[in-house]
């Protein structure tokens, strides 16, 4: 089995975005149907039963709602819905005004109050849309990748050593320390440029002595991440496979610059790099150091390294 | 401490750096005794490998005394006489655990360059570009030798430094030239080059039980010396055709194994050949001037071995596939696996079957590497190998 299902993200599969859109498409719908089923019923509800073209417009509102519930309960593109949604309310608070204007007494408090639960729902409508967007543009940063060495050691020797999580930072070059708080529970403190610290607490999620490692971020952290590791037997007893699917989202703005950087210009390459000192490490039993390369002899230091690319054409 | 460093294409200089410091469990200092420019150190002098900076400390064939052990390294103690393989190899890696010591996985420290350009990174060299690793090499008063469990033999008091040094580089290269080839006996060999790899292979073969070696260079005074002690026939390719002439010294069957020691810098005879291919070196559209290989894949009888120790970097023009393809032939190539041959060899001039040092023509110290390079380079004063004194 090669292909690897994505180990799923709180951040970015979880149940807020989806729900949230859901829900207020069932709104939409009962508000909607309301309205074409009952217009006067409900324009005395509202208090804009004696307003001029009221029995014109509450069907009109009716159909709109419609159009929305369809779309946020197809559930495709939650967040332009959610924002049509918003232009909606715009439109209704308009007309709630004006009605407000040409009321007294009793139906002026109807349409207050109708004003306040449009207003409400408004400011609810904004607060999915921007989710909706931002998980959106967070599940087009995510960046996946699937990335292989030899050890010519036993499954059960790199599975060990991998297990132990305080191991990581000494191959992976951008970790700075991980704390294992117990069995499945882990501290991450990664090093970014200008002595940036990014943190995150994981879980292993799932876990097959000497043959797979699974673990993800847990809710919370700027920058979700899970990966998974396995350790496959490889032909003609040359040691062991070492697989890992890693997937992570960046955020936006200048964390999202840091982590870009902190994971290298070309991530792939990183990673590459930590599993080859992953290699040297079991067996080596050393991280290699040369004077003259990755500008020093700290596994930090590697990390700063300029990321591998071809050569100039032109060295004379 | 002194060293000899790259200062720029047809550059270099003896400064002051600071000295070398353990850095890992199994690495250990070595005081160096005797060190040595070897051909291929040329293609840096001249700029033609990539990937040097100004600074770069030369050299990967040294030898001299342990002053410094890292607590891994058992084998060696301060005081111990080592000579050092140049490639570095950690000793457990797939490919050292079947002897390929010079594409060891593990001791590229940026191997992810050299995998950009080659595919996949073969072993860190001493002295020899950021792309072979970055490290510091051993044209200098002292080195760091990673690895130094694995690499480093011992040698005995009664085996001169001229003889031992050579060990680290040049005779095993050689060596493996002549063995790739799979002599048997009855064969003729040929040897493009007779620089000391090329007359190092051509002793070797005939150590290994060729009926002839035949030597090919263009400097009466190499021809000579592949004579005298390596029992060889020649051939100037200044002077003759080199494919008639083949032929002709086997009866139409060309040798049996053909072996470049030149790799990319060669010359060649036709001035028109050598142009092109200069002239394509130079705009860079190739890295080689395939001169030797061209000619010996030519030469080869059918169904014959091409040998290649000379070192090429990149990526060769015209290279003959069809006679290649058509006559069956096998190439072998390699930089040496040194770790693999440093004590059989030691042990066949402790036998006195062979004394390497006779390709030694020039003993400078240290200070006087720049020189050294100058009259090599030139090939002034009947220069084959300078040994720098430390
Ligand atoms: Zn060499
Ligand atoms: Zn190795």
């Amino acid at each position: 089995m090669n292909r690897v299902d994505d180990v799923l993200l709180p951040e970015l599969d979880g149940p807020v975005p989806a729900t949230l859109p859901r829900a207020l498409g069932l709104v939409s719908l009962a508000l909607g149907v309301g309205a074409l089923a009952a217009p006067r019923s409900l324009a005395r509800l509202t208090g804009v039963d004696d307003s001029p073209g009221a029995q014109e417009v509450i069907p009109a509102v009716g159909a709109r709602e419609l159009v929305h519930a369809v779309g946020l309960l197809t559930g495709r593109r939650p967040a332009g819905w959610a924002w049509t949604r918003v232009a909606g309310d715009a439109l209704d608070l308009t007309l709630l005004s004006r009605a407000m204007a040409d009321s007294r007494g009793e139906r002026r408090r109807r349409v207050a109050l109708t004003t306040a639960a449009v207003a409400g729902i408004a400011a609810l409508d904004t607060a999915v849309a921007i989710a909706a967007g931002r998980a959106r543009r967070a599940r087009a940063r995510v960046i996946r990748m699937e990335i292989a060495v030899t050890v010519n050691r036993s499954p059960a020797e790199a599975y060990r050593f991998w297990r132990d999580m305080e191991n990581l930072p000494t191959f992976m070059a951008h970790l700075e320390s991980v704390r294992a708080d117990d069995l499945r529970r882990s501290h991450w403190v990664a090093r970014g440029p200008a002595g940036r610290h990014v943190e995150w607490d994981a879980e292993i999620i799932d876990d097959q002595p000497n043959r797979s490692i699974t673990w993800r971020s847990l809710p919370g952290t700027r920058v979700a991440n899970s990966g998974r590791v396995r350790f496959v037997p490889a032909p003609g007893d040359r040691g062991t496979e070492v697989r890992v699917h890693l997937r992570y989202a960046p955020p936006a703005g200048a964390l999202g610059r840091a982590v870009a950087k902190l994971f290298g210009e070309e991530p792939e390459q990183q990673v590459r790099d930590d599993l080859r000192r992953f290699k040297q490490v079991l067996e080596a039993g050393e991280v290699v150091r040369s004077e003259g390369s990755p500008n020093g002899i700290s596994v930090r230091q590697q990390a700063m390294q300029r990321p591998a690319q071809p050569l100039p054409a032109s060295r004379r | 401490m002194k060293a000899t460093a790259w200062m720029g294409a047809d550059s270099v200089k003896v400064i002051d750096v600071p000295d070398p410091t353990i850095m890992n469990a199994r690495d250990a200092i070595v005081k160096i005794s005797t060190t040595a420019i070897c051909g291929s150190d040329l293609h840096l002098y001249h700029g033609y490998i990539p990937a040097m900076r100004r600074g770069d400390i030369l050299g990967h064939e040294f030898m001299g005394e342990v002053v410094e052990v890292g607590p891994q390294v058992r084998n060696l103690k301060p005081g111990d006489r080592v000579v050092v393989p140049f490639p570095i190899a950690c000793g457990h890696c797939s490919s050292c655990q079947r002897g390929l010591y010079s594409v060891c996985e593990n001791s590229n420290p940026n191997a992810g360059i050299a995998e950009k350009v080659m595919g996949h990174s073969p072993a860190g060299i001493f002295g020899y570009s950021h792309l072979l690793g970055g490290y510091a090499g051993g044209q200098a008063e002292y080195a760091r030798v990673p690895f130094a469990d694995v690499g480093p033999l011992k040698v005995p008091d009664d085996i001169p430094d001229d003889q031992a040094v050579l060990l680290a580089d040049v005779f095993p290269t050689g060596y493996m030239g002549a063995e790739m080839c799979d002599i048997r006996p009855g064969q003729v060999i040929a040897v493009w080059g007779a620089g000391p790899v090329g007359l190092l292979a051509a002793a070797s073969a005939r150590l290994l039980g060729a009926e002839r070696v035949i030597v090919i260079d263009r400097f009466p005074y190499r021809l000579r010396l592949a004579e005298e002690h390596a029992g060889a026939e020649t051939i100037n390719y200044d002077e003759a055709d080199v494919l008639d002439t083949l032929n002709e010294m086997t009866a139409g069957r060309g040798p049996d194994a053909c072996i470049d020691a030149v790799g990319l810098e060669g010359h060649h005879g036709n001035a028109a050949l050598y142009a092109y291919d200069r002239a394509k070196q130079a705009t860079r559209t190739e890295t080689e001037r395939p001169f030797a290989l061209r000619e010996a894949i030519l030469a080869c009888r059918s169904g014959g071995v091409v040998s290649v120790v000379g070192a090429y970097g990149g990526v060769v023009d015209k290279f003959p596939m069809g006679a290649f393809m058509n006559r069956s032939l096998i190439m072998r190539t390699g930089q040496c696996h040194v770790q693999r041959y440093t004590r059989p060899l030691l042990e066949r001039i402790q036998r006195g079957e062979i004394d390497p040092s006779f390709i030694v023509s020039h003993r400078l110290p240290l200070r006087d590497a720049p020189k050294g390079y100058k009259i090599f380079q030139k090939k002034q004063d009947d220069c084959t190998k300078v040994l720098l004194t430390v």
